[in-house]
């Protein structure tokens, strides 16, 4: 069994795998219906010059989170 | 707002089929709207909130006319923003609806195939318009139509809506499915899978809630009604819910709480999974993808660490420069024709309160609308370019996380660069944020930017008071260094404000961006071109007939009562004057003799024991009170106040006399210290009744502008009040 990590800590390049949506609410719902669900991969695609959101390719498309969010959403990370 | 059946018994039966178009954000909805409607759409507002509401007709031949609503583009329909809240109440019944267009981006199916099966669900008969197929066949992906079109019981049009590629098939697909309306929805909801065993017993519970009729399609409609409340309610501020719901769907919620389910995740995650078959199922690559997309390249580019900045840093110079510079040809022609025009009505009306009326307050009125149409269309030709070509996200994802330190979204920094150019373009840009919240935010702090109309009033002040001061460190213009202070204090006024208000009047959990950063995509012209005129009339007619009615209102206190005395008098002395300078200086000297004796003349004195305290004495209240026009009409009032004329170009001697004027007591009345409270006054005071009135179109009520006056006067009062107070204690008062 792979440890779990938030997916905020992982490096640019780095695939995952989705397991929990831990962000408030609102924030959650937003992500599940955009498709980030337990079970998606993602991937960090880069950070934004300023260190802050990052984006993520998922499902064929580009989705851009800040980093706070992104510490509420564990993942295990792909080989 | 809230999803209703009454709604819909009231709504009256078009006259002809109604169609919604519903779709994601950047999946080319308003292109597909264009091409169906071309320019025949009217835009309007939904009533009570900042959603624009767009219809127009479509003739798709052999007689089949439609008129076509485009809903807001959204992701879903559960959430609770306004765009979402609009999306949702006319799909489950607040618009009489005959049919349902869900457009999906064909490059992110999986994604925009979740609004589609919402509406689905809905039981609205609705066609599937799979956009950008030119772009999957590129990427080398095929999407089996066919399959689709089985699995979900719709019609399914491919399409490449930029071109009117699959125009026709739509046609085609929607005369079908508005024939057999009943049998096509029955068709798509028997294919919908049942929900587990133990989410149906919740859905059921918060069904028992609400009512309508025993239809199939209204059946259906309920249930997609309590899948809504289920995972809307709880945190969200709608208003309108009937309470016995929410206390059903907080039973609800808690129940399976206690249970350690996650009602949201059960609900959105059966869908994606009914999505994750059905793309497995149609969707299959041809080949692996060797070469990273255009788009990823580009944005390695344009978000690299050090080339991103610069480039954004270009973009917005460019944007910016076009708002400041670029425009001022277009606006100086404007203004020209009006003088032109309001000559030309002067010399062919007899002289009176009429020809001053439609000279003065209609014609110039006139004037201070049109004035703002190139600067208008200029920002939403820039808009339109960067939100098609989808560099507009890029923006947001460079510059958020300095914006968000003060609680602004990303996309606000658009609008507030904009704000140093003019507030009016720079309000109406806030539409491309989503969040209703955001937008307010941004809107109501825009106007402190420091805008070009404030330029003249600074550049007056500091020419009268601090023309002949030695360098700062040897190197700097003292003047220059004074008005780089006033530009300094706008930023941080607004950044300051922003800051209060988001912890203020629109507190609100925290804020967060969720955004798709769309592939980077050739702008389709004839779409920018119909954005940008729709922009340019839904201003002039909404508010522009405000500024109309304020510049006349304005006019009317410049003006009357009439002083008939001295009416007479300058008669008779322009009769004895001999050269036609001598009469136009009398013209002028009699425009100032009127001012004074108007009712803002008036008000100049009545204010006065009010404006004393921050240095300030009748005269510049009659200024202040001018300057609502627009802020450099400040210059040009005061001149008429000081008898030297209403020239704004040369204002030496306007200069001259500021700096010979006196009080009652013989002392100076424009010492520094009053030069620099009447400046801090004009960077934080909303002087401006356009402003206000865009404000009000923006925000759908009279409340937020209102707001924002208070607000802006108050912080130009206090700061002046402090500055010229503390400054007096310091011995800063004398020359």
């Amino acid at each position: 069994v792979r440890e779990e990590v938030e997916l905020g800590r992982l490096p640019v390049g780095a695939v995952a795998i989705v397991r929990q949506v831990k962000c408030a609410r609102g924030v959650a719902r937003r992500l599940l219906e955009m498709g980030l669900l337990p079970g998606t991969e993602v991937r960090i695609v880069r950070v934004a010059p300023l260190g802050d959101p990052i984006e993520l390719a998922l499902r064929g498309y580009a989705l851009s989170i800040r980093k706070a969010e992104a510490m509420d959403i564990s993942v295990e990370v792909k080989p | 707002v809230t999803p209703s059946h009454a709604a819909a018994a009231a709504a009256p039966q078009p006259a002809h089929p109604r169609v919604l178009l519903a779709g994601n954000p950047n999946s080319g909805k308003t292109t597909l709207f264009n091409q169906l409607t071309g320019a025949r759409a009217k835009v309007g507002n939904y009533p009570g909130v900042t959603v624009e509401r767009r219809v127009g007709l479509a003739h798709l031949g052999d007689g089949l006319d439609l008129e076509i609503v485009d809903l807001p583009g959204t992701y879903s329909l559960s959430a609770g923003s306004p765009e979402e809240q609009v999306a949702i109440d006319a799909l489950l019944g607040g618009e009489h609806a005959d049919a349902v267009i869900v457009l999906a981006d064909a490059t992110t199916l999986a994604r925009g195939l979740y609004l589609v099966l919402q509406v689905i669900e809905t039981g609205a008969p609705c066609v599937l318009a799979l956009n950008m197929m030119d772009e999957v066949e590129v990427d080398g992906t095929r999407i089996d139509v066919q399959t689709i079109s089985e699995r979900l019981g719709v019609e399914v049009v491919p399409m490449v809506a930029s071109r009117g590629q699959g125009l026709p098939e739509l046609g085609v697909a929607l005369r079908r499915t508005l024939a057999s309306a009943e049998s096509a929805s029955a068709r798509a909801l028997l294919l919908v899978p049942p929900l587990p065993a133990g989410l149906a017993a919740d859905v059921s519970r918060v069904e028992a809630q609400l009512g309508g009729g025993d239809t199939p399609r209204a059946a259906s409609a309920r249930r997609a009604r309590a899948l809504w409340a289920m995972v809307s309610l709880g945190d969200d501020e709608l208003v309108g819910i009937a309470p016995s719901l929410r206390t059903t769907v907080d039973e609800v919620r808690a129940a399976s709480e206690a249970a350690g389910r996650n009602l949201d995740l059960e609900v959105i995650g059966s869908r994606y999974a009914r999505i994750d078959a059905l793309v497995a199922e149609a969707v299959g690559r041809s080949r692996a993808r060797v070469a990273r997309s255009l788009t990823d390249r580009v944005d390695d580019l344009l978000t690299h660490r050090i080339f991103g900045p610069i480039a954004f840093v270009l973009v917005m110079a460019i944007v910016f420069e076009a708002l400041f510079s670029w425009s001022s040809p277009a606006v100086d022609f404007i203004s020209n024709r009006i003088a032109d025009l309001q000559g030309l009505v002067s010399g062919a009306l007899p002289d009176g309160v009429l020809r001053d009326l439609i000279v003065q307050g209609v014609i110039a009125g006139v004037g201070n609308v049109l004035v703002f149409v190139p600067q208008i269309a200029l920002l939403f030709v820039f808009i339109g370019l960067l939100e098609d070509s989808g560099y507009l996200a890029r923006v947001a994802f460079v510059i958020d996380r300095l914006m968000a330190r003060v609680g602004l979204h990303g996309k606000a920094f658009v609008p507030m660069l904009s704000g140093y150019a003019c507030a009016i373009p720079a309000v109406m840009a806030t539409r491309t944020i989503e969040s209703r919240r955001d937008r307010l935010l941004t809107m109501l702090v825009v106007p402190l930017t420091s805008c070009s109309a404030r330029l003249p009033v600074y550049v007056l002040m500091i020419g009268t008071l601090f023309a002949h001061r030695p360098r700062v460190l040897g190197v700097f213009d003292f003047g220059a260094v004074v008005l780089f202070l006033t530009y300094f204090l706008s930023a941080a006024g607004a950044v300051g404000a922003a800051a209060v208000l988001r912890r203020t009047m629109l507190r609100g959990p925290r804020p967060t961006m969720v955004l798709e950063l769309p592939p980077y995509r050739l702008p389709v012209w004839r779409n920018l071109g119909l954005n940008v005129w729709q922009k340019v009339r839904s201003f002039l007619v909404q508010a522009g007939s405000i500024i109309l009615a304020l510049s006349i209102v304005l006019w009317a206190l410049l003006s009357f009562p009439r002083d008939h005395e001295s009416a007479v008098r300058f008669e008779a002395a322009r009769a004895a004057a001999t050269s036609a300078e001598e009469r136009s200086a009398l013209e002028e000297r009699q425009e100032g003799e009127q001012l004074r004796h108007s009712v803002a003349g008036r008000l100049g004195h009545a204010f006065e024991p009010v404006i004393r305290p921050l240095g300030f004495d009748w005269r510049i209240g009659i200024g202040l009170l001018g300057a609502f026009a627009a802020r450099e009409v400040f210059v040009s009032t005061m001149g008429l106040v000081f008898d030297v004329g209403k020239d704004d170009q040369n204002t030496q001697p306007l200069r001259t006399a500021l700096q010979e004027a006196r009080r009652p007591d013989g002392s100076k009345l424009m010492t520094p210290l009053v030069g620099v409270s009447l400046m801090i006054f004009f960077v934080f005071a909303c002087q401006c009744m356009s402003t206000i009135a865009v404000v009000r179109r923006e925000s759908g009520s009279w409340r937020w502008p209102i707001f924002m006056f208070s607000y802006m006067s108050g912080l130009a009062y206090v700061a002046s009040l402090l500055v010229y107070q503390v400054g007096r204690v310091l011995g800063l008062g004398g020359g």
